[in-house]
């Protein structure tokens, strides 16, 4: 259930709905993070060895 | 006043926003997800060449964030046929969990992003055939032959096939003979799989309206196709051997299934109709997911591990 009534007749959304949406936003900041991870890598994969020669 | 507009909203929108991580996450058919990721691997392996890990890496993750968007496009596009059938209605959108909309906004951000990623970090051949993957899948399989021909899984699993050939491509840069064999493999292999799936769900696919083989040509037809697909398929999978890009390893393996898949699949063609057939089918269809699961992985261990010049050896 999404929306309940609160005692003085209000409609809110419930914990469970909070809770999940919280759960789907970490999910996403998690994704983002390796992504970041990933492109990092790979660039560095891809410069090759000599990106630590100067 | 608000009240009325939050309740308008919450009516038209019943299950929206209400999905936990686990309903997105089996949007993407996660057990179809693993066998991509696992043939794409094998074709990448079998490839001549070395490929970089991390490299490697990133082609089996946007190999399998897009055979996962394509999977939640078929849901987002088949959700009316799912509720209609006891094997799909549990998913996420026919069950509620989901809305159509959400499953969309979902997929079509990793369907474009996969193909994209895969383009920019590795390289643009795998990343088109990959593209061309998803929308062969979505487009010509789930939109245009699955409500209209018994012939929608023959032609539709050209997609289902072409992992190894995106895999090959990822390590290599171009497609070849070789990888075109492993698709011609799972191309043949998917015809007599599914078969065997819908002889055991005759009632939810014609409750649903899909014109699968058995629905429209019966039981006897469909196990005479069963029966020639699998006969084409034994020997076929002998061809990386004869081709040279598998030792004998995959030989013995490849026989031995191949002798085990056309027996199976001599059971459902011998099989009388009723219980015998569902019973026959069903030890079929099992029997296929562990042939293709191991034919792949004799490749893997003898490519992968070295272990074709040990037993040529022998």
């Amino acid at each position: 259930m999404i929306l309940a009534e609160n005692e003085n007749g209000e409609t809110e959304v419930t914990e469970q709905f909070v809770r999940r949406r919280r759960a789907r936003s970490y999910a996403i900041a998690a994704i983002l993070l390796a992504l970041v991870a990933l492109f990092y890598v790979v660039t560095i994969v891809k410069l090759g060895p000599e990106v630590l020669i100067r | 006043m608000s009240n009325v507009s939050v309740n308008t909203t919450h009516e038209s929108t019943a299950s929206a926003g209400f999905g936990e991580v686990a309903d997105y996450f089996a949007l993407l058919k996660p057990r179809v997800m693993s066998l991509v990721v696992f043939t794409a691997l094998v074709g990448m392996v079998v490839a001549p060449g070395g490929i970089h890990p991390v490299i490697a890496f990133a082609s089996l993750l946007c190999i399998a964030v897009g055979a996962g968007a394509s999977g939640a496009l078929n849901m987002w596009y088949e959700a009316d046929i799912d509720a209609k059938m006891s094997r799909t209605a549990g998913r996420p959108i026919p069950a509620g969990r989901i809305s159509r909309g959400e499953a969309l906004a979902f997929a079509m951000p990793l369907a474009v992003g996969s193909v994209l990623i895969l383009g920019t970090l590795v390289n643009w051949v795998a990343a088109a055939l990959l593209a061309f993957t998803i929308l062969f899948y979505v487009l010509v399989y789930t939109v245009w032959l699955k409500r209209r021909t018994p012939q929608n899984i023959v032609i539709g699993g050209a997609a289902g096939a072409l992992p190894p050939v995106v895999g090959w491509a990822a390590a290599t840069g171009t497609v070849s003979i070789d990888s075109l064999v492993l698709f011609a493999i799972i191309f043949i292999w998917t015809p007599p799989h599914f078969w065997a799936l819908a002889l055991f769900r005759t009632t939810d696919y014609t409750r649903a309206g899909i014109p699968m083989l058995p629905v429209v040509a019966g039981e006897a037809t469909t196990k005479k196709h069963i029966l020639a697909y699998s006969a084409l398929l034994a020997p076929l999978a002998m061809v990386p051997w004869m081709m040279g890009f598998a030792g004998p390893l995959y030989a013995l393996v490849a026989g031995i299934l191949g002798a085990m898949f056309l027996y199976f699949a001599g059971r459902v063609f011998m099989s009388s109709a009723g219980s015998q057939t569902i019973s026959a089918s069903r030890r079929l269809f099992t029997f296929s997911i562990l042939y293709l699961f191991l034919i792949f992985a004799a490749l893997l261990v003898e490519q992968g591990f070295g272990l074709e010049l040990t037993l040529a050896w022998m």
